[in-house]
């Protein structure tokens, strides 16, 4: 320890958002433990209550409050830290740190920042500055030079060199900007550009220009590393988070590497930061000729990465350098006995996929660009590129099985898909080959280095060799129709079978290739049965730092299929309990699932098993290598885990605390007769297929809502004869992303069928009954060979029709009649003895009155177990975990009646990102995110959890627009109380009759369609005359292009606090009508007993 | 699918490791020794440091960037390679790149390697590779490509009494220099016959320092990074008695093999070392000035080989991240009275550089000059050049 320092306050990020995810939760948590170690005290402001940061252990004092200076400084008033540390959660903690060091918060309270100065902070987020600094070591950044005539425009560009863009200033939607190559295409443009504006801006186009980041380290004594470098395997132009990215870079000299390298040495020493910072790069593909992007004055989603690529714990040494430690002090924490002072040495590669969920969003623009529109990531890591980035295609989770043997995407215009990219572009690549395009039209038209596409066409020929061949009574043999061709049945099959393997095809791909598409289950374990015959098997090699230099002592493991030799030993002991992950961070499943699967490794370590945790997604902390005994960063597929069991030979798997792509395998596993813990893969099995679930409860007698597959439009009909509207209507197969909906009236069900798809035998679709103002009741529970252990009744503030991912939930239920919790109790209690459950699980129910129907029962841990687990304070997990390894339990004798606090979980939604998707919400889930906020009443804790998700308190004007006549009763109490409040109400026509009726004034203002009338709703946002906009959609079908949607997406775009629903909107406003900020309570978790 | 020639790399104490000839197909031996760099395998390849090895890279994937041209400055020195040719006997890949693309390739490496018929063998579990000698420590080891052509020179090494023993030969001498050359800052260089009459440093500019590289297999950047800070460079065989030119300073160059061989180069360091002259050294050039102030040498289990390297300079809080090929250390425990460590290896503790405790004499055992690797203690030669 060099500072004295026995206090130190750590901003988190807050809830995951697109932009800013998991990546924080890791940083957060390794930098928490840096300095635990160190014997100081730790605070943690971080809403975010399902990260592993927030849970017990970790920080001494967690604050789940918005990171906001308004609260920052209130806990610092109440804790009085020493240090502060901004750069471990994201730009939200940054911002937040920048803002209370120039309001002089810090200075007042005697607060230091460790690690990188505030002042540096400001000089990499102020473009101007950065800019300066930059010159003034001659670092060349990009520049755009403003012109007001044609004259100084050709100077400009001459000095620039050309190709330049050319952008007319102050015009908006990208008028008279273009590109040009040479001075006459300039004069051209520049003409153009001046039409529309009296100034131009002339810039260097890159287009086409290398990509590369370097993530570097500096201590205070001036000693630098660069632990990894990174290149985009898509050109300029994609945001960093969108690209497909690789470490180490591919296609850079020694020279290139080392000249980046020393220039991003040069500017982490002259920004001055202590810490870790990142890079970012242009660089020409044809010279060594480069601009600086930008710099990242914390750790980013990139370090995060890098972390993960290398194995060398950036955020863990950030924050002992913050705490004033050099380089030399520390030790590599892989090796244990060499300095931490030193640049990893890879012998892999490792390949970075977004993960996108643009189906999931209504009208939102696919289109790739500068701005971040994935909502996760993944790392796949292999000892060849093909291998690396197969494996990452398959890991994103989208129904792909890696760059070749795929469902045959739509694509109109592949001309188009590779030039303008969206999330699909790299099948686009793997189409346009199987077109017959070359390496340099596909060049030429995405300005992707050759390289990688060289190594994806030989994906492409390897693929197409396969397909001559097939297994034929165990035998590799060539296709009969292939016969006659000039295709030689040699030695070559099988070193083309091992080539292909070592490219990262699946079995799956083989087996499709070889044709054996009829049963592909089957045909999976033929080619897998054939391989493992032949010695074709892959290795397990371990990520250790130093290429093998110096031994590792942790197990960062990862299988490929260039090797021979095992890094483990594998003893056979049957000690390991293997825990299955929960791959990419997505919609509906995210950080709350890596939360669970650390508390699952925990558990199993105490008890004195071997913990073995399988997933490969780098933001998480579950792949951190010093949370278990052995990590394998690798695939959750069957044919993975399966390999990866036949090595460690386990006494048992878990695979209910990963979400659904774990408790997905559960009977595939099963079959293999591998031990699944806890719940049986056939009881899994019981609860997941619709029809044997209601043949149980039928059986049992609990009810649910109707429910019919069905294949053709006259049986819908019949059904809904039947039951009546609404219905939720699911189809099997979907086109647009249009996944699920409610359809209110025979138009909206026919025209939904339409965009889903064609209704046919192949295609059925599941429609249910949909029962309106029902509430919705959560039951997270745990059981022990179907005896209920422990359990959490939550519930939805919003009616059932919201996804419980979106909706806001409220633990303990604090408006539910005994009555209906005695029966959820009963009938949760009847289930989990039918199904035999041993483990974690979660049903959810529907109340309306007392009468009480289950919609949905999943046997494995579900999103809100870490919030009512740390709302209770009885971790749920180690409970079900410890069932799982066999050892008793006892009941805890606390339950949820006995809290005197609430706890609000609220969802965190990343429309701003999604730019024109409707902002609505609907049975399909959108956030991207959650908070958990405690409070004494349930007003306090909406209060704080709504302003950890963003939301305001409106000063003086509120827009309100609240749909059916039956939301618009629902509303009256609140929106009488804002009257009373002195707020200024605002409402559209409807609205403003039926709040003037009931004797509250407003002002009518006017929807898009009325444009001759005013004052116009939308101008009244724009000119910032509107707090908050209250817009409860009619009914609930998808957002069309019509009023509602303009002045919701209105107020996304313009940073107006938005609200949707009746009964949230509700809440909030009587939280915020009846508490004030300042009588929010600055407690922490640790004080609510 | 292609058929590829096979080809075997039999280690020392037996073991076999199979894969596919991608470069020339002869049969060779050599030390077999891991480098874990990730970029720089022309700089490498032509490092004569790396004569009478068999080069294993860590990085599995190698040649994405393909060749360089070979082209030859005015002065002789090559563009972008270190020597003139390669030196490493062969080089030992997971996954050679066929294709290659880079603005500045004129051939893949395969081609070169062919060119200069030199063996490559790819598909290798180098991770394995690299383990055992880790383990076991460097081994001599030799490449059988299977079913060599006739016409190539096959089978050289039948068995192992043929392999050579690396230690007692003098590679220095193999790869040294046979003329004096000399390089000016300007560009221009000329060369003399050892013997020859018209050598005389004092004919040279005497408005340039003039210093000696004694080049016991000297890396071209080396050179590039002394003409760069403006001194005339006398590039003189290894063996030659420098003694009695009328130089400024004295750089010994990197170079191959065991220190122990060049008894002759010591004796002339030595010689220097009873005068005031700035020395410095580089790697074996580290070794050879330790050795002429009394210090022993003794070989590494298997090396540094890399460009990550953490070194101290010792007494300071200052580190730097190095380049290093070196398969010798000098003896920290026998330096002599007057000397001192100048840097420690930060991962073992051995020595990474020595200086003279009152003269301008000191000397590092990794590579400033860098190509391949970090460029971070360029700064040697602004010290030595400054010295002058």
């Amino acid at each position: 320890m060099k500072e004295d320092i026995k206090k130190v306050l750590v901003l988190g990020s807050g809830a995951l958002k697109i932009g800013e995810a998991g990546e924080f939760d890791y940083s957060g948590s390794q930098a928490l433990k840096a300095i635990k170690e160190e014997g100081i005290e730790t605070v943690l402001i971080n809403p975010n209550i399902a990260t592993v940061q927030t849970s017990e252990g970790v920080a001494d004092t967690v604050y789940f409050l918005p990171v906001t200076p308004f609260f920052v400084e209130k806990v610092i008033a109440k804790e009085r830290p020493e240090g502060i540390l901004l750069a471990f959660g994201g730009q939200t903690a940054l911002n937040c740190g920048v803002a209370l060091y120039q309001s002089g918060v810090l200075e007042k309270y005697n607060v230091r920042v460790l690690g990188t100065p505030v002042q540096a902070i400001m000089d990499t987020e102020d473009r101007e500055l950065f800019v300066r600094k930059l010159d003034e070591i001659g670092v060349k950044t990009i520049k755009s030079e403003a012109v007001e005539n044609a004259a100084d425009a050709r100077r400009a560009a001459a000095e620039l060199g050309y190709p330049v863009i050319v952008r007319a200033a102050y015009a908006l939607g990208g008028l008279g900007s273009g590109f040009c190559d040479n001075e006459a295409e300039l004069d051209v443009l520049v003409e153009k550009a001046f039409s529309f504006s009296p100034q131009v801006l002339v810039e260097k186009s890159l287009k086409g220009w290398k990509e590369v980041e370097y993530e570097v380290v500096r201590d205070r004594f001036d000693n630098c590393i660069t632990v990894c470098n990174m290149e985009n395997f898509d050109p300029l132009g994609i945001h960093t988070g969108e690209s497909i990215v690789i470490a180490p870079s591919q296609t850079l000299t020694n020279s290139e590497y080392h000249k980046l390298r020393e220039l991003a040495i040069r500017i982490i020493r002259h920004i001055g930061i202590v810490g870790e910072c990142n890079v970012q790069y242009a660089f020409d593909p044809e010279s060594e000729d480069y601009r600086v992007i930008e710099v990242n004055a914390r750790l980013s989603r990139s370090s995060a990465l890098a972390s993960k690529a290398t194995g060398y714990p950036l955020a863990f040494v950030a924050a002992k350098l913050g705490l004033g430690y050099g380089l030399f002090d520390l030790k590599n924490s892989v090796t244990k006995t060499t300095s931490a002072f030193f640049e990893p040495a890879l012998d892999y590669v490792v390949c970075k996929i977004p993960r996108w969920d643009l189906g999931k969003f209504h009208g939102v623009a696919r289109e790739l660009g500068s701005s971040m529109k994935s909502v996760g990531e993944v790392m796949a890591i292999g000892r060849t590129f093909e291998e690396a980035i197969q494996k990452g295609l398959r890991m994103i989770g989208q129904g792909m099985h890696g760059f070749v043997e795929n469902k045959e995407l739509v694509i109109e215009d592949i001309d188009k898909a590779l030039h303008e990219p969206t999330d699909r572009r790299i099948f686009a690549i793997s189409k346009a080959f199987r077109a017959g395009y070359t390496v340099d039209q596909i060049h030429e038209l995405t300005k992707i280095d050759r390289w990688f596409l060289q190594k994806l066409y030989g994906i492409m020929q390897t693929s197409k060799e396969l397909h001559k061949l097939t297994i034929d009574n165990g035998q590799l043999t060539i296709k009969k129709e292939e016969k006659d061709s000039n295709c030689q049945l040699s030695i070559v099959h099988c070193p083309l079978l091992r080539m292909a393997k070592q490219q990262g095809f699946s079995d799956f791909q083989i087996a499709r290739a070889f044709g054996l598409e009829e049963d592909i289950e089957k045909g999976m374990m033929l080619v897998r049965q054939y391989r493992k015959a032949h010695g074709i098997v892959p290795v397990v090699k371990q990520i250790d730092t130093l290429a093998a230099e110096y031994p590792a002592q942790t197990n960062y493991l990862y299988l490929t299929y260039s090797g021979t030799e095992n890094d483990v030993q594998y003893v056979g002991d049957h000690r390991s309990i293997v825990v299955l992950g929960s791959g990419a961070y997505r919609i509906g499943s995210s950080v709350e699932f890596d939360w669970c699967g650390v508390q699952a490794l925990n558990t199993i370590r105490k008890e004195g098993w071997r913990s073995v945790m399988i997933n490969y997604n780098p933001e998480t902390v579950s792949t951190d290598y010093d949370m278990c005994d052995r990590l394998y960063f690798d695939e959750l597929t069957f044919e993975r885990v399966m390999d990866i069991l036949e090595l460690e030979n386990p006494h048992g798997v878990i695979v209910s605390t990963g979400g659904q792509i774990p408790n997905n395998l559960a009977m595939r596993l099963d079959e293999q007769h591998v031990n699944i813990l806890g719940t049986s893969a056939k009881s899994i099995d019981n609860a997941e297929d619709r029809e044997k679930f209601s043949a149980m409860l039928d059986r049992i007698g609990v009810d649910q809502p109707r429910w019919k597959e069905l294949s053709s439009m006259d049986d819908i009909n019949d059904f809904v004869a039947e039951v009546g509207f609404p219905v939720l209507v699911r189809p099997s197969y979907v086109l647009s992303g249009a996944a699920m909906n409610v359809c209110s009236n025979q138009e909206e069900l026919e025209r939904f069928l339409q965009l889903a798809a064609n209704v046919s035998k192949k295609h059925p679709v599941v429609v249910s009954q949909f029962i309106e103002h029902a509430k919705e009741v959560e039951m997270d529970a745990v059981a022990d060979k179907g005896e209920i252990v422990m359990y959490a009744i939550s519930e939805h503030i919003e009616f059932a029709g919201v996804h419980s991912g979106d909706a806001t939930i409220q633990f303990p239920s604090q408006k539910l009649y005994v009555e209906t919790v005695r029966r959820i109790k009963r009938i949760s209690r009847q289930i989990a003895k039918e199904l035999n459950i041993s483990g974690p699980f979660n049903i959810q129910y529907l109340a309306k009155g007392n009468e009480i129907k289950v919609i949905e029962c999943n046997l494995r841990a579900s999103r809100s177990f870490p919030f009512v687990s740390k709302v209770l304070k009885i971790n749920l997990i180690e409970l079900a975990t410890r069932i799982m390894l066999g050892l008793p339990v006892e009941k805890p004798s606390k339950n949820e009646f006995d809290l005197d606090y609430v706890g609000i979980k609220a969802s965190q939604f990343s429309f701003n990102r999604l730019q024109k998707a409707d902002p609505v919400l609907g049975v399909d889930m959108a956030s991207t995110g959650e908070v958990g906020c405690i409070g004494d009443d349930l007003s306090e804790a909406v209060l704080k959890s709504m302003l950890s998700v963003g939301l305001r308190i409106p000063e003086k004007s509120i827009l309100l627009s609240t749909g059916t006549p039956k939301q618009k009763v629902a509303m009256l109490d609140a929106a009488r109380m804002l009257a009373e409040k002195g707020y200024t109400l605002y409402a559209t026509g409807g609205t403003h009759r039926f709040l003037e009726e009931n004797g509250i004034s407003n002002t009518q203002v006017f929807w898009p369609s009325e444009a001759d009338k005013q004052p116009q709703a939308l101008d009244m946002l724009h000119e910032k005359k509107i707090d908050m906009v209250v817009n409860i959609p009619r009914d609930l079908s998808a957002g069309e292009l019509d009023n509602g949607y303009k002045i919701r997406r209105a107020a996304i775009d313009l940073n107006i606090p938005l609200i949707t629903n009746a009964r949230l909107a509700s809440a909030f406003i009587e939280a915020f009508c009846t508490l004030s900020l300042d009588d929010i309570q600055i407690k922490s978790w640790q004080e609510y007993k | 699918m292609q058929v590829r020639k096979t080809a075997t790399l039999v280690l020392d104490d037996g073991s076999e490791f199979h894969g596919f000839s991608f470069g020339y197909d002869k049969a060779v031996a050599g030390e077999v020794v891991f480098n874990t760099a990730m970029t720089g395998y022309p700089e490498s390849l032509t490092d004569p440091s790396y004569a009478g090895q068999l080069m294993v890279l860590t990085y599995p994937l190698v040649g994405n960037y393909g060749v360089p041209p070979f082209s030859i400055e005015e002065n002789d020195l090559p563009t972008f390679m270190e020597s003139e040719k390669i030196h490493a006997e062969a080089i030992i890949v997971s996954d050679y790149s066929e294709e290659y693309s880079h603005w500045n390739a004129v051939e893949s490496l395969s081609d070169w390697l062919k060119r200069e018929m030199i063996p490559g063998i790819t598909g290798i579990d180098t991770r394995a590779l690299t383990k055992k000698i880790r383990e076991h420590g460097v081994m001599m080891g030799r490449i059988v490509i299977s079913d060599a052509d006739n016409e190539v020179e096959s089978g050289k090494v039948k068995d192992e009494s043929e392999m050579p023993d690396y230690g007692s030969i003098n590679y220095v001498d193999r790869v040294s220099c046979k003329d004096i050359i000399v390089y000016r800052p300007d560009g221009t260089s000329s060369t003399y016959p050892i013997g020859s009459d018209n050598f005389q440093l004092s004919s040279f500019n005497s408005q340039l320092k003039h210093v000696v590289l004694l080049d016991c297999g000297v890396k071209a950047n080396i050179i590039r990074c002394l003409l760069k800070r403006n001194v005339t460079v006398v590039r003189v065989p290894w063996d030659y008695d420098f003694n009695t030119l009328e130089y400024d300073g004295l750089f010994i160059s990197n170079g191959p093999g065991d220190p122990d061989t060049c008894d002759v180069a010591v004796q002339h360091i030595r010689k220097a070392l009873a005068g005031d002259k700035p020395i410095c050294g580089i790697c074996m050039g580290n070794q050879l000035l330790a050795k002429a102030g009394g210090a022993s040498i003794y070989k590494l289990k298997y090396g540094h080989r890399s460009h990550n390297q953490p070194v101290r300079m010792v007494g300071t809080e200052r580190c730097f991240i190095t380049s290093q090929n070196h398969g010798y250390a000098v003896d920290n425990d026998t330096l002599g009275a007057d000397w001192e460590p100048l840097f420690i290896n930060m991962n073992d503790g051995t020595n990474e550089g020595i200086k003279h405790k009152t003269k301008p004499f000191f000397s590092s055992q990794f590579h400033p000059e860098a190509c391949s690797g970090p460029t971070d203690t360029e700064f040697i030669f602004d010290k030595f050049v400054a010295l002058l």
